[in-house]
C-alpha cells in the first residue's frame, strides 16, 4: 500500500466516522438559522429582537407565557387570583423551579425581577410593561402579589413577554453573556459571530425536551443561508430572509416551508408633520395610489396579508378596513388637483430589508402612476434610526412594527409618525384600562378605524412568517405572537 | 501605422456601449422606471428578449439605460479629474522645486494614501447617496492621477530645446504650459483618461452595489447586480448579465487604452 492509498484509505475512515456520528446525532441535536446575532443575551436589558430568539422559553421563562397560537398560558406561575376591582394580581409559584445555578427560583426572585425591570435605571427595552406595576410583595417563598396603580386587561399578556422573564440576583451580573434562567434548556457556549449554544437541562422542572441540544447559527447574507439550508448544515430557518427562493423549497421533498403569520405590520410610515403631508387629503391620496396586491407579489413573492389598519389580521378584535384605502388612482388624482398639489417630490427613506428596498421601489412607481414624484434613499439601519426615527427627518418610510398589540404607538404624539389626535388618545387610555372582552374588542374597533380614516399611514401588509425547515422536524411555530424560537415542542420524527 | 488588434478589438466594444447609451436616450424597448408585476422574472422571450427582472422591468432595456448611467458617472469623473488635475500638474511642472510643487504634489500623496473606495464611502455616507455624489467621490481621486502624470510628462518637456528657446523669447510660463506643453501631452493623457474611466465604471458599480451609488429608480448595473444576488439560483441570468456588461465594458476600455499607448508610445519613449 503506498502512502497515498492508506491517506485515502484514512480519510475515507474518518468520512465514515464523521457521517455515522451525524446521522446518529440528527435525532436529537438541532442547528436553527438565524439572520441576526444577538448583541447580548440578556432579553431584560436589550431591545435586539434576536436575543428572544435564542432565550425565549428556551433557557428563561416567565411568569406567564406565550404559547405558538399567541395565547398566554402559565409558566412559572401556575395560577393565579385577581381581585375584585382587577388591580391586584396574587400568582402561586410552582414548586421546585431551579436556576441553571442550582438556586431555588422563588418569590424572591419574582419580586428582584419585576423591581429591576421597572426600576430608575433599568434598561429594560419595554420599561412601558411594568409602568402599571404599584408595588410587587412576597406573601410567602411560592407566592407573589402584584398591585397596579389602576386596571389592566392586558397585563397576564406582558408578563408573557421576554422581556419580562424571572432572573435570578445571583447571576444578574454575567447574565450578557452567561444566561442562567429556569427553562429546559441550559447556555453551554457562545462563539461571537458564529452560534450559540445550548443543552438540555436535566433537572428541569416541567415536562423534559426530546432534543438533547441545539445550535443557534447567524447567517447574516440571503445567499449563504440558502445554501446552508440546501446542504443541510442548518436544520431549520424560522425566518428566512429571502421570501424568492421558497419555490426551490418547496420543489424539494427534503424540506417543509413553513408560512405563517407574525406581529409585524408593514406600514409606509408617514410624518404626519412634514410639510402637504399634514393635509389628511393628502395622505388619503397616496393611500388610494397604493396597490397592496401588488406590493405582496412584487416585493414579498405572495407572502403577506394585506392590511388596512395598524393591528395584526390573526387577532379575533381585527378589523378589515383595507375597503378604507382601496386602490384607487382616479381617486388619489382628483384628491391631489383639489388641495392644489404642485408636484414637488416627496422623500422615501428606505431601511435594509427587502420587504422596505423591493416595497418602496414598488411604492415610488404606484405614486409616480397618480403624479407624485419620489426621491428613494436607501439607509442603513443606523442612519435610519438616526435621522428617520430620531430626528423625524423623513416624508415617508416603510418598516414592519413587529410588536404584538402596538396599536397604543400612535396615542404617543412625539412617535416619529407624529400622529396627534386628543381624541385617539382618550379612548386609547379608556382601552388600556378595560378588561371586558367585549367592551375591549368595540374600543379596538373604535381605534383601528380612526386612524384608518384620518389616513395616518399607509398601511400595507402583515408581514408572513416564511421559515424552512427539514422535513422531519416537527414543533417548529409557524406564526410569530412573539420575537421567538420556542424549541420546547421540537423533535425529529424518525 | 499598423493597428494592434487589442486596440481594434477595444475600440470596438468601447463604441458598442457608447452606442447602446446613445441609443438608450431615444429608444429602449420598454420604459425602465414602470413596474410589470404581473410579467416579474420572465425568461427571455420574443417579449423580453433578454427576460425580465423581479419587478416585470424589462432587463434589456435595464442594461441599455444602466451603461447611459455608468458612462454617465465615468465620463464626468474623469471630466473633473482632467479639469483640475491636469492645471494642477502643469502649473506644478513650470514652477517645478517651488513651494507650489511641493503642496500640490505632497496634497497629491495625500489623496492617493487614502483607500479610494473607503473615502468614496465616507463622502456618500456624509452627504447621502446620490449619483452625483458618486460623481464627486470617484472625481476627486482622479484629480491626483491626472496632475501626477502631466506634471510627471511636463517635466520632461521643459528640459527641451524648444522650450527652452521660448523660455529665452520671453514667453511666459503660462503660455508656455499651454501652447507647448499640453498639445505634446495630448495622447498621454488621453491614455490615462481611458484607463480611469474603466476605472470608474468599475467604482461606480461597486458603489452603487453598496447602495451608495445611483438611486433607484436609474438603472445601474452594480445596483442591478446587488438586487440579482438573492436570486443567484432562482434567475442566474439577472445577475450573469450586468456582470458580463460590466466586465466586457471595462475590458473594452482598458484593450483600449493599452492599444492606444503602443500606438503613442514611440514618441513618448524617445522624447523620456
Amino acid at each position: 500500500m503506498t502512502i497515498k492509498t492508506k491517506l485515502a484509505a484514512l480519510a475515507g475512515g474518518f468520512a465514515i466516522a464523521a457521517a455515522s456520528s451525524a446521522a446518529l446525532a440528527a435525532n436529537s441535536t438541532i442547528t436553527v438559522g438565524m439572520q441576526l446575532e444577538p448583541p447580548n443575551l440578556d432579553p431584560t436589558g436589550g431591545a435586539a429582537a434576536a436575543i428572544d430568539e435564542v432565550v425565549y422559553a428556551n433557557i428563561f421563562e416567565g411568569l406567564t407565557r406565550f404559547s405558538a397560537d399567541g395565547s398566554v398560558r402559565a409558566a412559572l406561575a401556575h395560577s393565579w387570583d385577581i381581585s375584585e376591582d382587577g388591580t391586584a394580581y396574587t400568582f402561586h409559584l410552582n414548586d421546585g423551579v431551579k436556576f441553571h445555578d442550582g438556586t431555588a427560583m422563588d418569590a424572591e426572585d419574582v419580586k428582584f425581577s419585576l423591581d429591576r425591570a421597572r426600576g430608575e435605571d433599568s434598561t429594560n427595552a419595554q420599561k412601558a410593561l411594568f409602568a402599571g406595576i404599584a408595588n410587587v410583595e412576597v406573601v410567602d417563598s411560592l407566592t407573589v402579589e402584584v398591585t397596579l396603580s389602576e386596571p389592566d386587561g392586558n397585563f397576564l399578556t406582558k408578563m408573557a413577554w421576554g422581556d419580562a422573564v424571572v432572573v435570578a440576583p445571583e447571576s444578574i451580573e454575567t447574565i450578557k453573556t452567561h444566561p442562567v434562567g429556569t427553562g429546559p434548556f441550559v447556555f453551554s457556549r457562545w462563539v461571537q459571530g458564529d452560534r450559540v449554544e445550548i443543552e438540555r437541562n436535566p433537572n428541569y422542572w416541567g415536562e423534559p425536551v426530546a432534543l438533547e441540544s441545539a445550535t443557534f447559527k447567524f447567517i447574516s447574507d440571503p445567499t449563504a443561508a440558502f445554501s446552508a439550508v440546501m446542504a443541510g448544515d442548518v436544520d431549520a430557518f424560522p425566518n428566512f430572509p429571502s421570501t424568492e427562493t421558497l419555490s426551490q423549497f418547496e420543489a424539494d421533498p427534503r424540506f417543509a416551508v413553513i408560512v405563517g403569520s407574525t406581529e409585524g405590520e408593514t406600514i409606509l410610515s408617514t410624518n404626519n408633520k412634514s410639510g402637504l403631508l399634514g393635509d389628511m387629503r393628502m395622505r388619503k391620496a397616496i393611500a388610494h395610489a397604493i396597490d397592496r396586491q401588488e406590493i405582496i407579489d412584487g416585493a414579498m413573492f405572495g407572502y403577506g396579508t394585506p392590511i388596512g389598519t395598524h393591528f395584526a389580521p390573526h387577532n379575533p378584535d381585527y378589523l378589515d378596513l383595507t375597503g378604507v384605502s382601496a386602490h384607487n388612482p382616479e381617486l388619489s388624482r382628483k384628491l391631489l388637483e383639489e388641495i392644489g398639489y404642485d408636484g414637488s417630490a416627496i422623500r422615501l427613506m428606505l431601511p435594509p430589508p427587502a420587504y422596505a428596498r423591493r416595497g418602496g421601489e414598488i411604492i415610488a412607481d404606484q405614486l409616480r402612476a397618480v403624479g407624485i414624484p419620489t426621491e428613494i434613499s436607501n439607509f442603513e439601519w443606523s442612519q435610519w434610526l438616526e435621522q428617520v426615527f430620531r430626528n423625524k427627518d423623513y416624508d415617508l418610510t416603510i418598516v414592519s412594527h413587529t410588536e404584538p398589540n402596538d396599536i397604543n404607538i400612535y396615542a404617543r404624539p412625539e412617535y416619529y409618525f407624529q400622529y396627534d389626535n386628543p381624541e385617539f388618545q382618550e379612548i386609547m387610555s379608556t382601552y388600556s384600562v378595560t378588561t371586558d372582552a367585549e367592551m375591549r374588542q368595540a374600543l379596538a374597533h373604535e381605534l383601528q378605524t380612526m386612524i384608518a380614516n384620518d389616513y395616518v399611514n399607509g398601511f400595507l401588509f402583515q408581514l408572513a412568517k416564511t421559515g424552512v425547515a427539514n422535513a422531519k422536524i416537527s414543533g417548529l411555530w409557524p406564526n410569530s405572537p412573539t420575537q421567538a424560537n420556542d424549541l420546547t415542542g421540537v423533535s425529529w420524527s424518525d | 501605422m499598423t493597428r494592434s488588434p487589442s486596440l481594434i478589438a477595444g475600440a470596438i466594444l468601447s463604441a458598442f456601449y457608447l452606442i447602446v447609451a446613445l441609443v438608450s436616450f431615444a429608444w429602449t424597448p420598454y420604459p425602465v422606471e414602470v413596474l410589470n408585476i404581473a410579467d416579474k422574472l420572465s425568461p427571455p422571450s420574443e417579449k423580453y428578449w433578454l427576460g425580465t427582472d423581479h419587478f416585470g422591468r424589462d432587463v434589456l432595456s435595464m442594461l441599455m439605460v444602466g451603461a447611459r448611467t455608468s458612462i454617465g458617472v465615468a465620463v464626468a469623473a474623469v471630466g473633473i479629474g482632467m479639469g483640475i488635475g491636469v492645471p494642477l500638474g502643469l502649473a506644478a511642472a513650470a514652477n517645478r522645486n517651488s513651494l507650489f510643487d511641493e503642496f500640490i504634489m505632497r496634497g497629491n500623496d495625500l489623496v492617493f494614501a487614502f483607500p479610494s473606495l473607503v473615502i468614496a464611502i465616507l463622502i456618500t455616507a456624509v452627504f447621502g447617496p446620490s449619483a452625483v455624489n458618486a460623481i464627486l467621490a470617484i472625481g476627486i481621486f482622479n484629480i491626483p492621477v491626472f496632475a501626477r502624470v502631466s506634471r510627471g510628462a511636463a517635466l520632461s518637456l521643459w528640459t527641451l530645446d524648444y522650450i527652452f528657446s521660448a523660455r529665452v523669447a520671453g514667453k511666459r510660463s503660462f503660455l508656455i504650459s499651454i501652447e507647448h506643453i499640453l498639445p505634446n501631452i495630448a495622447n498621454l493623457l488621453v491614455v490615462q483618461g481611458t484607463i480611469q474611466f474603466s476605472l470608474g465604471i468599475l467604482m461606480e458599480a461597486g458603489l452603487s452595489y453598496v447602495g451608495l451609488g445611483t438611486q433607484p429608480p436609474t438603472p445601474s448595473w452594480g445596483r442591478m447586480l446587488a438586487e440579482a444576488q438573492t436570486m443567484i439560483y432562482l434567475a442566474p441570468r439577472l445577475a450573469l448579465l450586468p456582470g458580463l456588461a460590466i466586465l466586457t465594458m471595462v475590458l473594452g476600455l482598458n484593450l483600449l487604452g493599452d492599444g492606444l499607448r503602443d500606438r503613442f508610445d514611440p514618441q513618448i519613449w524617445r522624447e523620456r
